[in-house]
């Protein structure tokens, strides 16, 4: 935290107020901020990948940069897909920020499914040298970070031609602008995308390639190689890839989880200060943070804020954990770990990205000026729905795995980790009804009876959408039509199963408190995650027969009532997420919470207030009047 | 240092020609006439004619070009803005338009809010209905011809919704028959009014009255803020922009700080009251008319601001999704159009539904308006708290649903709706807005639940009640008697599902429980304002399906429209109770295994609209202009128009300093030397 503050306060970092800025400015003050980064970590001799991520996040805050592809994807892949010889060459050169790179593999026509990409890469025997061509509109490499004026080197994923054949495809570092002067090297075009939602700072890219060469060495060869006369010598595994897939998309549910505490920390913080209307007449207006609609609006997302961030810390042991495996070469364990992690991802952005709108929404109209911050937060965010794998893509990696889960349930084997209670289905193979009508005794203050509940609910959940799939798969002949025709209800199995596996680990990680005021008031935030849960999803377990009637009148109850209870801890909750007001960046969310003055004061730098008559007076609105 | 964009080949003609096929292909198999459909959206075939024949005229005036809208920083947006609105008023001279004639709203529709001097179209509005003849009189005029230019300021730092909790006072004097307006505190200045911040002279300033040191309420005063030869602000008053905000950056959005700034008694509008030159207070007339202007303002938003947008979101979002291809359904084959997959047809289908269905539920509600607005002015003032509940709940429903209609277009097209030039983040950062001005949504279904509640007890009472709210009173249906998934098609079925008021009768009664154990009474309306809202969103949602059902009844079913508006409504109703399952699961009217016929029926009219889906929002008519979409052209050419289109970016236009000043130097390890 130390270092957090000779940060913050060392003038190398001070910038106008981003809001005020155009995109092209934005974009030069994330350079010169990282440039300056990479200056200091070199002064500093901080080389350490964990150190590296804490001091550009304590430098940069929340912010996208330029330099965040080269760092993470262009450095993370030349150092686990190159050869010892490819290292030799190439890592001084990234470390040592000598060159600047990123990861261009997103195409203009194609995204999630990669096979689908059409960038080829034609070696030449002739020359040893490896063709690039982007063969039609489509094929233009389209988005990738730090490309459209920041890089000179991509690694460009590719179809990889040889012998005429296609083998697929595979990655090659590709040098795109001329050192020295940064102009395009002949037959690269390149460019920005133009402006977006968000990522104001950032140069997302287009890259064109025509019949651009480039040595055979520059094919990233420590899986699969390109021999000298062509011949393809194939990768021992390709399962490797999911490993960097797990990481990348467990570092999205902590992200999920830090930017809804954001919005949360925000939201609760100026509902506590802003008063409106009366409750009792005749009375000063209250805090809106005492209005039950404004705790029912905020204080389920604050619960799930904590309840994310315990999965994002479980996600991330349990890769710490088994990478070790990944490494031996025992995969084992990976499988599940990838699917439970693309559902997690989805559900954990979706719910994060309505959660956010939901803040900046019960935060008015200030909420909307982008002085607040919640818009800076959400147009930041959100792309995180698509990024990485787009979420319904995700939920349906998640549910092949459950319906596989299943099928070898039904055929009497056993099943382990998080879907282990499909087991509990072979012994209610005898009865006809659904797995879960059998009673399961809700204790609704109890949050373990409480995950009981949610395990019902996947369990019949799962269940129908397996059953509904092959329903469909006796109906006709193709098995992609079938699970076309049942993905509503796949997206729904894995939903439950996510959000089962979310009220699981977080009543799990009660225990493991030790204070007992921490614990008390964890335990009401994960009891509201629960029942608030239920309450938005009645019908799921009213129909399964899970809860009764009256249970669920109790649970809407003891919602209402969970907002009472917390009400008084909610500023200090938000409090503990210990952001500094300067990576918060909001007016309204400030730590003292003198939120008009400084509004006033934000409002006075805006740029149309440049200058006391705005020149539209002499340009327009004089004329119009002398005209008339 | 500027330097040309690198000249592109691309090997196709960069001039787009042509029909994507993938789009075309979807026009063959329609199953009604576009073209009659869009007449009857527009009321008739020749007011489509006339929309078509203004859009015309302004399309082709390249002063109204929003072409490169999306590269615009906030002052020249806001400069574009004004340029747009002085030369509208050339335009419309050229032309033969007038502000009352039937061109207007096509002409303001087409402009999209893009640009100035809307606020000031309020400022005239609120003089003529709250000024007396003699203000009228003045101001209007000056107003007309645009030597004023006004905006309307109510809304202060602290204070939105509550108008009673306003803090800005005004207080007459008089020794010198004036009015002495004050900004006492920070939080009572006015924040958010439009055009305030660069461009009023004048504007109507909300403020407690004060008399003799009695407070009289809040009430309008014309107040003149900027000089009318050099513009700079008048003496004691602090005028500017409030900011960059999530979109309107072509608006001026003010703040407004007075100190003693004096005006002449004459400036209070009078229509209802006055204070006379003795100080004594006087009110005549009903303050009620006054309360139907706030109410009409909602309803009239609707159309414009709410489902406008999300007809265009609908639209992109459709024409993309049968334009982009990913992955494989079948093996061997092309790549799918993403409009195919189920789950894609669950995301965007539903809006579609909906936009439909506000459609009509918007012409339902000014019918009303209009036929309320004659009674009152017959001095009948019977159906105002019908109207009013109205307009609050369904403001608040239309914007909250178009606005996460919008967001799931938004959404649904990938990363690439996430780039500007989609036109769909602007979409939806404009709709949202609409969620809190004119009253915030949660207050204002509150405020239907109030009416609704004050409905139900009166029923159970035995007085009558409101013809839209009977159901209210229409005994507890027993079970459902659908067998078949067949059966869920029939709208008399579904509509008793929506009829039913249990979230508002289980109010009631919690209500009365927990004012008959003792608690106050505005503390047991808190207790219940959770389950309130719920209650007044069901109402609204109830009504939608019903206008929608008698709507699609009336029409006819020459060239397939009444069909497939019939699949649209059985969607929207569907949908409804697919996603508040457990509502209708409750009190067991629907079993849970109604409930999977209901999952199933319901997916299986996706697949059907899923047809129709292209000339479905074909039949909204929108030009490629108003769109201003490179996914949503009517060409599909979404990926040209795409790469031609982040060609003119400013970033692509010039040679940024960032490689000069830093990236070279530190490249080249020089950075140190910085």
């Amino acid at each position: 935290l130390r270092g957090e503050a000779l940060v913050i306060n060392d003038p190398d970092f001070q910038h106008e107020d981003l809001n005020f800025l155009s995109r092209s400015q934005r974009y030069e003050q994330a350079i010169r901020k990282s440039s300056l980064m990479v200056m200091k970590l070199r002064e500093h001799g901080i080389a350490d990948p964990d150190e590296i991520y804490w001091f550009k996040r304590t430098c940069l805050g929340p912010f996208p940069e330029p330099f965040g592809l080269h760092f993470s994807m262009f450095q993370k892949t030349l150092e686990t897909q190159t050869t010892d010889a490819q290292k030799e060459k190439w890592l001084p050169l990234v470390r040592g920020v000598n060159i600047i790179g990123t990861y261009a593999q997103t195409e203009m026509g194609h995204g999630t499914h990669l096979r689908g990409l059409e960038t080829t890469a034609t070696y030449d025997p002739a020359t040893q040298e490896f063709i690039l061509n982007s063969p039609t509109v489509t094929s233009i490499k389209w988005w990738p970070g730090g490309l459209g004026k920041t890089s000179n080197h991509a690694i460009v994923l590719a179809q990889l031609y040889t012998q005429g054949q296609c083998k697929g495809l595979h990655a090659f570092i590709v040098p795109i602008r001329q050192l020295g002067t940064h102009e395009p090297l002949p037959g690269i075009t390149v460019g920005d995308i133009g402006p977006k939602f968000g990522y104001d700072e950032m140069d997302n890219g287009y890259l064109k390639m025509d019949n651009f060469r480039i040595p055979r060495e520059n094919m990233l060869m420590k899986y699969a190689q390109v021999e000298p006369d062509g011949t393809y010598v194939k990768p021992l595994n390709d399962k490797l890839t999911y490993g960097t897939m797990v990481f990348i998309r467990s570092i999205i549910v902590g992200d999920s989880a830090r930017s809804l505490s954001r919005a949360c920390t925000i939201a609760i913080r100026y509902s506590a200060v802003r008063h409106q209307s009366e409750l009792k007449a005749g009375e000063p207006e209250p805090q809106i943070l005492d209005y039950q609609t404004q705790q029912y609006k905020l204080f389920p997302l604050l619960a799930t804020a904590y309840a994310f961030h315990f999965v994002g810390a479980y996600i991330k042991d349990t890769y710490r954990r088994i990478s070790g495996d990944i490494i031996e070469g025992d995969l084992s364990e990976l499988p599940e770990l990838h699917a439970l992690t693309a559902g997690l991802k989805a559900f954990t952005s979706w719910t994060a990205n309505a959660g956010i709108e939901e803040c900046r929404m019960a935060c008015g109209g200030h909420g909307y000026s982008r002085c607040s911050g919640l818009p800076d937060i959400y147009v930041t965010f959100t792309p995180s729905c698509t990024y990485e794998g787009e979420n319904t893509v995700m939920m349906l990696q998640t549910a092949r795995f459950l319906v596989k889960s299943y099928t070898q349930v039904s055929s009497g084997q056993r099943v382990t980790g998080m879907v282990s209670y499909l087991n509990d289905l072979s012994r209610q193979r005898i009865q006809p009804q659904h797995v879960a009508a059998r009673p399961v005794t809700v204790r609704i203050n109890d949050p373990i009876s409480l995950v009981e509940a949610y395990k019902a609910r996947a369990a019949r959940l799962v269940e129908a959408a397996a059953k509904n799939l092959q329903a469909e798969l006796n109906h006709r002949k193709s098995k992609e039509d079938a699970w076309n025709r049942t993905s509503v209800d796949l997206v729904r199995a894995s939903e439950a199963h996510c959000h089962y596996v979310i009220v699981k680990l977080f009543t799990a990680k009660l225990s493991e408190i030790s204070n007992a005021a921490v614990r008390a008031v964890m335990t009401e935030l994960c009891l509201l995650y629960a029942l608030y849960g239920i309450s938005k999803n009645t019908g799921d377990f009213l129909q399964a027969g899970i809860l009764t009637d009256t249970q669920v009148n109790q649970v809407n109850q003891h919602v209402k009532e969970l907002l009472a209870i917390i009400r008084p801890n909610a500023v200090a909750l938000v409090d503990s997420f210990d952001f500094h007001d300067v990576h918060l960046g909001s007016v309204l969310g400030r730590y003292d919470g003198n939120v008009y003055e400084n509004m006033f004061e934000w409002a006075k730098k805006s740029p149309l207030n440049k200058t006391e008559v705005h020149e539209s007076f002499h340009k327009h609105l004089k004329p119009m009047q002398a005209k008339l | 240092v500027t330097a040309p964009a690198s000249k592109v080949s691309l090997g196709y003609d960069s001039v787009l020609s042509g029909v994507n096929p993938d789009l075309a292909s979807e026009r063959l198999t329609a199953s009604f006439s576009v073209e009659k459909l869009t007449a009857r959206l527009d009321g008739g075939a020749e007011h489509t004619r006339m929309r078509r024949a203004i859009v015309e005229a302004i399309e082709s005036d390249p002063a109204f070009s929003r072409e490169n809208q999306y590269f615009q920083s906030q002052n020249e947006r806001y400069e574009a803005a004004v340029r747009r609105a002085v030369h509208l008023q050339k335009k419309m001279r050229e032309m033969g338009w007038t502000e009352n004639g039937p061109e207007i709203k096509y002409i303001y529709r087409w402009l999209s809010g893009d640009i100035a001097f809307l606020l000031h179209r309020v400022f005239m509005r609120s003089i003529s209905v709250l000024g007396s003849d003699k203000q009228v009189a003045k101001w209007i005029p000056l107003a007309t011809e645009h030597q004023i230019i006004g905006s309307y300021a109510q809304t202060e730092l602290g204070h939105g919704t509550y108008l009673q909790g306003l803090e800005t006072t005004a207080v007459f004097d008089i020794a010198t028959q004036e009015f002495l307006l004050n900004t006492p505190k920070i939080s009572a200045m006015k924040w958010w009014p439009g055009d305030m911040g660069r461009s009023a002279t004048h504007t109507v300033v909300f403020a407690q009255l004060y008399v003799h040191g009695k407070c009289y309420g809040v009430h309008p005063f014309i107040v003149q803020i900027r000089s009318l030869q050099d513009h700079s602000p008048r003496p004691g008053v602090t005028v500017g922009d409030i900011g960059p905000k999530m979109n309107f950056e072509h608006t001026d959005n003010g703040y407004l700080m007075l100190q003693n700034v004096r005006v002449p008694r004459e400036n209070m509008l009078s229509r209802f009251c006055e204070v006379q030159p003795d100080g004594t207070y006087v009110r005549w007339g009903s303050q009620k008319i006054n309360y139907f202007t706030m109410t009409t303002v909602r309803i009239s938003i609707l159309s414009d601001e709410v489902i406008l947008p999300l007809m265009k979101a609908c639209t992109i979002a459709i024409r993309y999704s049968a334009v982009r291809r990913q992955s494989k359904l079948k093996p061997g084959e092309q790549e799918a159009k993403i409009l195919d997959y189920q789950t894609q047809q669950q995301k965007l289908l539903p809006q579609l539904a909906a936009a439909y269905a506000f459609h009509f539920i918007n012409i339902y509600l000014h019918e009303l308006f209009d036929r309320g607005y004659q009674e009152i002015q017959g001095r009948n003032f019977d159906s105002l708290p019908e109207l009013h509940a109205f307009s609050s709940g369904f403001k608040a429903m239309v914007t909250q649903y178009c606005t996460s209609g919008v967001e799931i277009c938004l959404r649904a097209c990938g990363g690439h709706g996430y780039s500007l030039l989609s036109g769909l983040p602007s979409l939806y950062t404009r709709v949202l807005a609409s969620c809190i001005y004119e009253g915030e949504n949660t207050v204002l279904f509150l405020q239907t639940a109030r009416f609704l509640i004050k409905c139900f007890m009166a029923a159970s009472a035995g007085q009558p009640i409101p013809p839209s709210v009977t159901y209210l009173s229409s005994a507890k249906p027993g079970k459902c008697p659908a067998k078949d998934k067949l059966d869920f098609l029939s709208p008399d079925v579904y509509l008793k599902f929506f009829q039913f008021s249990r979230l508002l009768s289980s109010s009631a009664a919690k209500l009365q429980h927990l004012i008959q154990s003792g608690a106050e009474k505005h503390e047991a309306w808190n207790q219940c304002t959770v389950q309130l809202v719920k209650a007044a969103q069901a109402h609204c949602h109830y009504i939608t399906v019903k206008i929608f059902v008698e709507t699609v009844e009336k029409l006819d079913n020459k060239a397939g429209i009444q069909k497939v508006m019939k699949h649209l409504c059985d969607l929207f109703a569907l949908h409804g109770i697919f996603s508040n399952a457990g509502d209708f699961l409750y009190d067991g009217y629907l079993s849970g295994a109604q409930m999977d016929l209901v999952t199933a029926s319901y997916l299986d009219l996706l697949a059907v609209i899923r047809m129709d889906a292209v000339p479905l929002v074909d039949a909204f008519d929108f030009t490629d202009k108003s769109l201003n979409s490179a996914l949503g052209s009517y060409d599909g050419q979404v990926y040209q128009r795409l790469y031609e289109w982040a060609q003119k970016s400013p970033t692509n236009q010039q040679v940024s300093p960032a490689y000069g000043k830093y990236l070279k130097p530190l490249l080249q390890n020089r950075l140190s030397k910085l």
